[in-house]
Order: structure tokens, then sequence, then C-alpha cells
């Protein structure tokens, strides 16, 4: 059950030190940089917006209608509400759609 | 000063920890039903520490990928982090050496969002409440991550609870988090296109790393906006 394989041992080994390197790499580039030119800076503020939809976007396009309305709404929760009662709204509607008209 | 900050950072750093805490034990229970040891789940939500990438792994894993391609694919879903350090570089710079190495190591997606959205609002970004945040956050996940391994099998099918809403609900609210922000939704529509495409036709988990580029390209290549921004970032919502 705690048993490690080496192979996996080593393989979770590599994902961490990629991780570890990705988190750390834009601020080596940027420390290298003596003024951060406007274009970097719009590229830089995008950054969040740009990465979170791309784990927003597919889950909404392959999931089926209770998976697009429950993210629908969810999202006209979050444009008024707090993001906790946005999580609740998405589950919700996504529970009482399965309920209702079936998984 | 430190004990303060550090509290504060700790409770700023509930509810993105209960927010991430089912799907650290979503993604035990999934790593087990992927045929890894509960010791070697637990130690890859330890060592790595990045959701979706720990995802993409035992998703490949279970698909007898050979190892640089798991590796590589992992890199692709974390290379967001390169632009985050960059990010956040201009409110570290007061850490130490060492304070700077756990500091990129515990940098995951909430944890860069409250760090600007607490730079931005002029609040002090101390090591002591990052570090408390951050605890917040890492010690459920690999806690839970122990814990859904050992439930594993209890769980089920994750849909039937629903479960499985959670995830893209949690980052599309991140997302919205930033609408104030210049170029908001020329980004957002940029970036899903390209996403949904690369999904479809280039394949997971490229799609974050085209879809996000395609949107960072689109900022940087559109007119800088000369708007008078007030301190309305302050204001942004992504706490979860």
């Amino acid at each position: 059950m705690t048993d490690f394989d080496p192979h996996m041992v080593l393989l979770i080994f590599a994902a961490a030190v990629v991780t570890y390197l990705t988190r750390i790499g834009g601020y080596i580039l940027i420390t290298k940089m003596t003024r951060i030119p406007p274009r970097v800076e719009a590229a830089l503020n995008a950054v969040p917006a740009a990465v979170l939809t791309t784990l927003v976007a597919p889950a909404f396009f392959i999931g089926g209608w209770d998976t697009k309305v429950a993210m629908a709404a969810a999202l006209l929760a979050g444009l008024r509400f707090s993001p906790t009662v946005m999580l609740i709204t998405g589950w919700v509607v996504v529970m009482a759609w399965r309920h209702f008209a079936g998984i | 000063m430190g004990r303060a900050d550090f509290f504060e950072g700790l409770k700023g750093g509930i509810p993105v920890g209960l927010a991430a805490a089912p799907f650290g034990a979503l993604f035990g229970a999934l790593a087990r039903d992927q045929g890894m040891s509960l010791g070697e789940l637990t130690l890859m939500s330890g060592t790595v520490y990045a959701g979706a990438s720990q995802m993409v792994g035992i998703d490949l894993f279970g698909h007898n990928v050979q190892a640089w391609l798991i590796v590589l694919s992992i890199l692709a879903v974390n290379f967001r982090h390169v632009l985050y350090s960059a990010a956040i570089t201009r409110y570290i710079r007061h850490f130490s050496p060492v304070q700077k190495f756990f500091t990129f190591f515990l940098l995951v997606d909430p944890q860069f969002a409250d760090t600007v959205k607490r730079g931005e609002s002029r609040k002090p970004v101390t090591f002591a409440w990052y570090l408390g945040f951050a605890a917040m956050v890492y010690i459920p996940w690999v806690v839970l991550s122990f814990v859904g391994g050992l439930l594993g099998s209890l769980i089920g099918d994750p849909r039937t609870i629903g479960l499985d809403i959670l995830l893209p609900v949690y980052f599309l609210g991140i997302v919205i988090g930033f609408r104030k922000r210049d170029n908001f939704l020329p980004v957002v529509i940029a970036s899903t296109a390209a996403s949904a495409i690369a999904y479809r036709y280039v394949g997971s988990p490229w799609h974050v790393s085209i879809g996000a580029l395609a949107g960072v390209a689109l900022a940087a290549a559109l007119p800088p906006v000369k708007s008078n921004r007030k301190p309305d970032l302050a204001t942004e919502n992504h706490e979860v």
C-alpha cells in the first residue's frame, strides 16, 4: 500500500523539478531585465485570465448540457456574489439537472 | 508584525484551502485508481503540488505513456508558472534567498492571485503572510490527497456527487475576478477560442499552453491602454 516503485518515484521527482523550474523561471528571466517594457507588462497582466480560461473553456465545450447550464448559472452568480456562492450554485444546478433530467 | 501577518495569511487561505481540499481528495482517489500507491501519490502532492498537472500526470500513467512525454506534459500544464513568477517578482524583492526558494515552491494559482491582489492594494506582502496563506492551502492538499487515496474506492464515480463541476467553476471564478483588467474580454475570447481548437486538434494538455499563449500574445499586440487606473484591482474578487 505504501510501497515505492523506483521508476514512479523518479518520475514524480522529475515532475517536481520541472514544476519548480517553471515556478522560478519567470523570476530569473525578469531580474535579468533592467526595466519592464509596456507590452511585456500588458502581457504579464493578461497571464492569469489567459491561462485559467484554458482550464475552463474545454470543460464547457466538451461537457454535456448539465455542465454547460451549471457553468452558465455559476458565471451569473459569480458576477454578483462571492466565489463560494458561485461554487455552490454550480454544484446545486448540476445535481438538480442530473436528478431531474437524468445523467 | 510577523505573527499578525502569518495569522492574516492563514485566515485568507481558509476559503482556498477549503476549495482545494475536495480536489486533493479527488486526486488521491483517482491516483489510487490509476495504480499509484498511497505513498507515491502523497509524495507527488507534497513535491509537485500542482493540482491540474497532477491530474494530467496520473491520467497519462494509466495510459502507459513514456516517461519523458509525461514530464513534458506536466511542463506544458505548469508553464503558466513562468509568467506567475515573473509577475510576482515586483512584490517579493525584499525576501531573502531562502524565503524566495520557498516562495516559488509554493506558488500555485490562488497563491499567485492573492499575492498580486495584496500587492496591488498596497498592503505589505511579507513572507509571514505568504507562508500563512500557503500553509492553509498546502497542508490540506497533501493530507486530503492521502485521505482520498485511503478512501479511494468508497468515493466511486465523482459525477454522481457532482464533484466534476467544481474544478471548472473554481477556475471560472478566478477568471471573472480579473474582469476589470485592461483587455480582459479580448484576452478571454482569444484564449477560449485557441484552447478549444487546440483541445480538439492538438489534444490535452497542449490546449493549456496554446490557449494561454494566444491570450497573452493578443494582450502584448493590442495598443497599450492609457487608462487612468484607479486601484480597482483591489476590488477584484478571487479568493477561492
